[in-house]
């Protein structure tokens, strides 16, 4: 018997008990559904971390100024005062993987804006800063060189900064105070809402030249960090390296001592936050294939009652010529077809899901294709492991005794 | 499958060497476990092209089991089986479906049509899985419905259908794929005396057509119909005798009042 003649059948045999059949369906509708969903979900998720990630530059090295231990009191993060805009000379001069580099040092102040303040933290910096976390500007630009040369009282400020100090007024060209000095806002920062790998607020920052900020405010000559992009997302790794030697040569840290620094490569963020979300979908992912398996059992259940209830229907088609493999391909496309089917609406109503939860909590949710395709052969599959069982009972039986039964 | 029904369609055609149906020495047990039933006990028999044979016997003297046999649904424990000169015992199961599809034609006592299912698919059901074209085995179902005189009942399923046209539904089936031979398993068992003597019109209809036919009986009023009787007990044929005086069903019916409706 030809296959189409087959399926068609089996549409018929199922259309004939419409409740149970769409019962029987509703597991696999409902597994599919939940693994589109779920995979829709930690895809999303996934997206997002790197989209993130992106943002903050993955080709970006973070060196800072490490702890060390001093007479037995661990220092913490930044308290060395080795790190030093030589190295940051050197680190661009002999270091051939790195692109960029921009110093950094900090302090948190007290910001004024007429009538309202805004406690804050100001980096110094110079302007290759942006280029290298891809910072974009929602008005004004970046201070120049020459701001920094001349330790120039200009400002970028932050998003959040900007809420806070000027609400709806335009903050380019306008004065603010920081630490009782003037500083002219040269540019806003684009908003970057709150950062997934650190939790912090990006926005509530102001940036100023470094030298501004170490000769009229710290009065510190050392750097808190570098900010260092390298040339590819894959030589960020070999520039970790290259740093490193580096600066423990210019350091001079004897082997089997601690650096007085550390760098951290954003890369590995990246691909530690890519796992975060991959086992993330697999758990979502494997969470929903377990419906999708009692699905699976629904249907031979119910290709089981089926064979047993259509033992006689058997007997005459084995009399009249029907072959063991004619019985075990009928059973076996009516349990592909149930799956198959549910499956197709399942797959209609993850992405459904998909859209609600996208509308409903905000979440980033990414249907990708694959998901789909998996989730066709992955029901076929269902129903042909399931399905084998009940067809193969079926094409077993003895043409006398079933032509007998009642 | 094709391959092994071929040299017997060949020696239908050129009106054959070989009997249609050739039994020798046929024993049939059953393994119970602890007991053993000897259902057949050393049949043989001969049944020519275009004899009408009824099979008479009690339940249990072995009847069913022979027509099983000779229906390709069993084999026989030893012994040889011939169908169209082909020894049937040693082939394979999916042979056996062939030979059923395209050798024999089967029509039972409970009619066993699919329900659901119209007169026309019902009949058209052996052709699928003989392979034929939908159109030449839509072509065929019909001719043989018409045959069977329900051309206006095709779009019918069985349940709108009386038990009498139920019977013609699959005798019709049973006629579709063009077999060799037509067995009958209690044919009438389930009909009344008027329309059992239709059905055994059409059966002697097909018999003067050239069809062979067996039937299987325990009425001696329908075996009666038949041109040659064999009576079955205890596993063993007894009497194996040319029916004579054999009453025309349609003679028979021209005397019987018609049923009210």
């Amino acid at each position: 018997m030809d296959l189409l003649a087959i399926i068609r059948i089996a549409m018929r045999a199922l259309a004939r008990n419409k409740l149970r059949s769409s019962l029987t369906m509703l597991g696999i509708i409902i597994g599919v559904g939940a693994v589109i969903a779920m995979v829709s979900v930690g895809q999303g998720a996934q997206q997002q971390a790197q989209d993130q990630i992106q943002a903050m530059g993955s080709n970006m090295l973070f060196v800072g100024a490490g702890n060390v231990t001093r007479g037995g009191t661990r220092m913490g993060y930044g308290a060395t005062k080795t790190l030093i805009e030589d190295d940051l000379q050197a680190i661009l001069r002999e270091c051939p993987s790195v692109k960029e580099a921009a110093p950094g040092s900090q302090s948190s102040q007290q910001v004024i804006f007429g009538n309202d303040n805004w406690f804050t933290q100001i980096n110094g910096t110079e302007p290759q800063y942006f280029d290298i976390r891809s910072w974009s500007f929602a008005a004004g630009g970046s201070f120049t060189q020459d701001d920094v040369n001349l330790a120039a009282n200009v400002a970028v400020i932050g998003e959040t900064v900007r809420k806070n100090l000027f609400g709806a007024t335009d903050p380019i060209g306008e004065t603010i105070r920081i630490a009782n000095l003037p500083f002219r806002v040269v540019g806003v920062l684009n908003g970057k809402g709150t950062s997934a790998a650190m939790g912090q607020d990006q926005d509530d920052i102001v940036l100023v030249p470094i030298t501004t900020l170490q000769k009229k405010i710290t009065g510190q000559t050392w750097l808190r960090w570098i900010m260092v992009s390298a040339v590819s997302r894959d030589a960020s790794y070999t520039a970790q390296e290259q740093i490193t030697s580096l600066l423990r040569d210019r350091h001079r840290i004897r082997r089997g001592q601690d650096d007085d620094f550390m760098v951290r490569n954003l890369a590995d963020m990246a691909d530690l936050a890519d796992q975060n979300a991959k086992l993330f979908t697999v758990l979502l992912a494997s969470i929903a294939s377990i419906s999708l398996i009692v699905g699976g059992i629904g249907i031979m259940n119910i290709m089981l009652v089926s064979v047993t209830e259509r033992t006689r229907e058997i007997g005459i088609r084995m009399a009249i010529g029907a072959t063991e493999g004619d019985v075990q391909q009928q059973f076996l496309i009516e349990a592909v077809v149930l799956s198959v089917v549910g499956g197709a609406i399942g797959i209609a109503l993850g992405l459904i899901a998909s859209y609600t939860i996208t509308q409903t909590l905000g979440w980033a949710v990414l249907v990708s294709p694959t998901s789909i395709v998996a989730a066709v052969i992955f029901s076929m599959a269902v129903g042909i492991f399931f399905g084998f069982y009940p067809a193969r009972k079926a094409a077993r039986l003895d043409p006398i005794e079933a032509l007998r039964y009642e | 499958m094709a391959t092994i029904s071929q040299p017997a369609l060949e020696d239908k055609d050129t009106g054959g060497k070989h009997p249609v149906i050739r039994v020798d020495d046929v024993h049939k047990y059953y393994d119970l476990g602890e007991t053993k039933v000897h259902a057949l006990r050393g049949v043989t028999v001969t049944i020519d092209r275009s004899e009408f044979v009824a099979i008479m016997g009690a339940s249990g003297s072995g009847k069913s089991t022979f027509m099983n046999i000779l229906g390709c649904l069993d084999k026989p424990t030893t012994g040889t089986y011939l169908l169209e000169g082909v020894e049937v015992s040693r082939l394979s199961k999916q042979e056996l479906a062939a030979i059923r599809n395209r050798q024999i034609g089967f029509v039972f006592q409970g009619f066993n049509l699919l329900s659901r299912t119209t007169a026309l698919e019902n009949v058209e059901l052996p052709t699928l899985y003989a392979y034929i074209s939908k159109e030449e085995g839509q072509k065929r179902a019909k001719d043989a419905l018409a045959l069977v005189g329900l051309a206006d009942r095709m779009e019918h399923f069985p349940s709108q259908l009386s038990g009498g046209q139920q019977q013609r539904v699959a005798i019709a089936r049973a006629l579709v794929n063009k077999p060799a031979i037509l067995l009958a398993d209690e044919p009438t068992g389930n009909l009344d005396s008027r329309t059992s003597v239709e059905i055994m019109e059409v059966f002697q209809k097909l018999n003067d057509d050239g069809l062979t036919i067996v039937l299987v009986t325990h009425e001696p009023d329908v075996s009666q119909f038949a041109r040659r009787t064999i009576h079955f007990r205890d596993g063993k044929i007894r009497r194996d005798e040319q029916v004579v005086d054999r009453p025309l069903a349609s003679d028979i019916l021209k005397n019987l009042p018609a049923l009210e409706d």
